[in-house]
């Protein structure tokens, strides 16, 4: 793959950064409505649920939690896109990371939208979701904090927040220099939204320190987020899930997914906005090598995980085992295993292969294999419950399968919507200014 | 007899159930007379192969040797309410909790649906309102008016009867007598035609259920997890 990237002109790279924001193709508009039309129709499924009960979904006892919980977990993987490339970047001014860091924060603020929509659409009354929230209810009855979906409530709140504002604040200059350019409402819009910034020492000086910090306290909220969410099942006494190696399995698990939606979403971004002097195969390649380490990470723990059980040979855990690599979810498991190692391994693990086609490739086989995963922990532990029984089976029906393909349409049109109204890459990081500390 | 304190819980109840597995005949009775007494919904083949049927008390069948010499045990299992229950930490609005004699009970108003107890319940004694329920004619009108009808999206379980233990005691404090034993009844053990099921007071040392309790043939289901039952299963050690 070719060398770093060449310096382009600062002129024309804010010409051509802020080209895609202006007009509509008759395609971008196309996909819009199409992404619209099936968000609404997953938006029309969760209100059917809401109307008939919690039934229409394919949950039942003992598989309590279904798709919602594995969309859930993948979601708030992905959301590790951003902040774990942006904020180590960042922070160790790899400077590579300029044209790459916008693309993952927003990944990481719209990921987390869509995930922690989930924990509410899977309640049995949504409607009084905020019964979770901390704060003592009229008979002074605060929620319980022994339980682990109070501390998710609370780690997937800050983490919203934290990175709303991490993604936020390296907008503030380009949307300064976009609000002398443009006019009518958007004018108005990134006007309220420099916050009167005019580029003074003293802002520059305050924004970097102000970024820097973000970018260490993200890192500590991303770390402790996902395990929190691993606590959602290690805390339980199940079989296969009361473990301890869960916490880093997770992030480690959101750290892979959320490189491979980064490589797919660059991809995409390259492709059809024409970036490709700005998303060069150098990032293409430095992403790539960091998806392979991570797959290497992720069998790695995958091996210890699944290794211990095995040789331990208890009996109630051994039958989770069985279901998932020789019984009813082996084709699963094994697709996961394919999709996760086998695929990155071979495609980024030989030099001559590792292009941006066969890094884009991995990233999407990435995505299914997390996906798969996040089912393959969910579901057999609790289809195998302790009691032979009481074991179960889990089908999703259409509306689980509506609802999460719409989260995939959000998604999209939310990153659709957020390329249009702002520069999707970071456009004054390209600016040689002398305040930026090198 | 009077009443006793447990100094280990200071209240005045605690209440527990044995089950004689072997006089069990796995004849079901006692999941028809709880399904009368709690107004479980109904269920049919549909939802029950579908995994949605409730019932808060069922006979578990466990089959020993080779055909046809076959032995075929019964266990009837409902919810152990167990003194370090799994089900209750996991809660996030305090909807399933210990009350003051030891029941795991609960409140299906604060339940918001989570369904976190239910995959912590190793015994899988908890169930699901997946929808409004619905009995049909004229079923409808033999609802039990002693216990609350369960709307979608909350979670049930066995209480024990709750409300016959909250009727005889307060038969007992009208008439100003202590609570003797035997006088309350839940519907499983009321309707067991072989007198395998044995309700009680545990903290009553001379209650029937206390006795079976100290027997030699008392195991608890999955005792290993160190959930602390209140539900004592009587068998002879083979």
């Amino acid at each position: 793959m070719a060398a770093g990237p060449e310096i382009i002109p600062y002129s024309e790279v804010r010409q051509d950064l802020w080209r895609p924001l202006s007009g509509a193709s008759p395609r971008y508009v196309a996909m819009v409505f199409f992404l619209l039309a099936v968000s609404l129709w997953g938006l029309f499924s969760w209100g059917y649920q809401l109307h008939e009960g919690i039934g229409v979904a394919g949950i039942q006892r003992p598989v309590f939690w279904g798709f919602y919980l594995v969309d859930f977990v993948f979601w708030i993987g992905i959301s590790h896109a951003g902040t774990l490339i942006s904020a180590i970047l960042r922070l160790t001014d790899a400077q590579w990371r300029k044209p790459v860091t916008r693309a993952a924060e927003a990944i990481t603020v719209f990921a987390l939208m869509i995930g922690g929509l989930f924990p509410v659409i899977h309640l049995g009354r949504a409607w009084i979701f905020y019964w979770l929230i901390p704060y003592p209810n009229s008979r002074l009855l605060w929620p319980n904090f022994r339980s682990p979906l109070v501390w998710d409530l609370t780690a997937i709140s800050t983490y919203l927040m934290g990175s709303t504002v991490y993604l936020f604040l390296p907008l503030i200059p380009d949307v300064a220099q976009l609000s002398q350019h443009a006019t009518g409402w958007r004018r108005k819009l990134y006007r309220a939204l420099s916050l009167g910034w005019t580029g003074s020492d003293r802002e520059w000086h305050a924004l970097e320190r102000a970024m820097k910090l973000m970018a260490a306290i993200i890192l500590a909220v991303a770390v402790s987020v996902h395990t929190v969410v691993s606590w959602d099942f290690s805390m339980a006494i199940a079989p296969m899930w009361h473990s301890t190696i869960f916490g880093p399995y997770f992030v480690v698990g959101a750290i892979f997914s959320g490189i491979a939606a980064l490589l797919v979403v660059m991809a995409i971004i390259r492709k059809t906005m024409h970036f490709e002097r700005y998303l060069t195969p150098h990032h293409f390649n430095n992403l790539a090598k960091l998806l392979l380490l991570m797959s290497l990470l992720w069998l790695y723990f995958s091996v210890a995980e699944n290794l211990t059980v095995w040789y331990g040979n208890e009996p109630k855990e051994m039958q989770v085992f069985g279901a998932r690599a020789r019984g009813h979810f082996a084709p699963y498991f094994w697709i996961m295993v394919f999709c996760n190692f086998v695929v990155p391994f071979v495609l980024l693990g030989i030099k001559r292969l590792r292009t941006i086609r066969t890094a884009t490739i991995a990233g999407v086989t990435v995505l299914i294999g997390m996906w798969l995963e996040r089912f393959i922990i969910v579901v057999p532990t609790l289809a195998r419950s302790r009691l032979p029984a009481t074991w179960g089976r889990y089908a999703p029906t259409w509306v689980e399968i509506s609802i999460s393909a719409a989260t995939f349409a959000v998604m999209a049109l939310l990153y659709l919507l957020f390329s249009k109204l702002f520069p999707i890459v970071s456009v004054w990081e390209f600016e040689p200014h002398p305040e930026e500390e090198d | 007899m009077g009443v006793q304190v447990n100094e280990q819980t200071k209240t005045e109840h605690r209440w527990g159930m044995a089950i004689d597995l072997d006089r069990c005949t796995g004849c079901q009775a006692c999941v028809a007379a709880c399904h009368a007494e709690n107004n479980l919904p109904l269920s049919d083949p549909q939802s029950a192969a579908k995994g949605r049927a409730v019932h808060w008390i069922r006979v578990d069948r466990y089959y020993e040797g080779e055909f046809p010499n076959i032995r075929v045990k019964y266990m009837p299992v409902l919810c152990q309410q167990c003194d370090e229950a799994p089900c209750e930490p996991v809660c996030p609005v305090y909807a399933t909790y210990k009350n003051a004699e030891g029941l795991n009970v609960q409140v299906y108003n604060r339940c918001i649906g989570t369904r976190y107890c239910g995959n912590n319940c190793p015994y899988s004694v908890r169930f699901f309102n997946w929808f409004d329920p619905n009995w049909p004619a004229p079923l409808d009108l033999q609802l039990n008016p002693d216990v609350s009808i369960r709307e979608s999206g909350v979670m049930e379980k066995c209480t024990f009867c709750i409300q016959r233990i909250q009727r005889a005691k307060g038969e007992a404090k009208e008439e100003n007598r202590p609570l003797t034993d035997g006088a309350i009844q839940p519907a499983c053990v009321q309707s067991c035609p072989a007198e395998a099921m044995v309700f009680g007071d545990l903290n009553d040392l001379e209650s029937k259920v206390s006795r079976l309790a100290e027997s030699g043939r008392v195991t608890h289901l999955l005792e290993e997890l160190g959930t602390k039952p209140k539900v004592f299963y009587l068998q002879k050690a083979e």
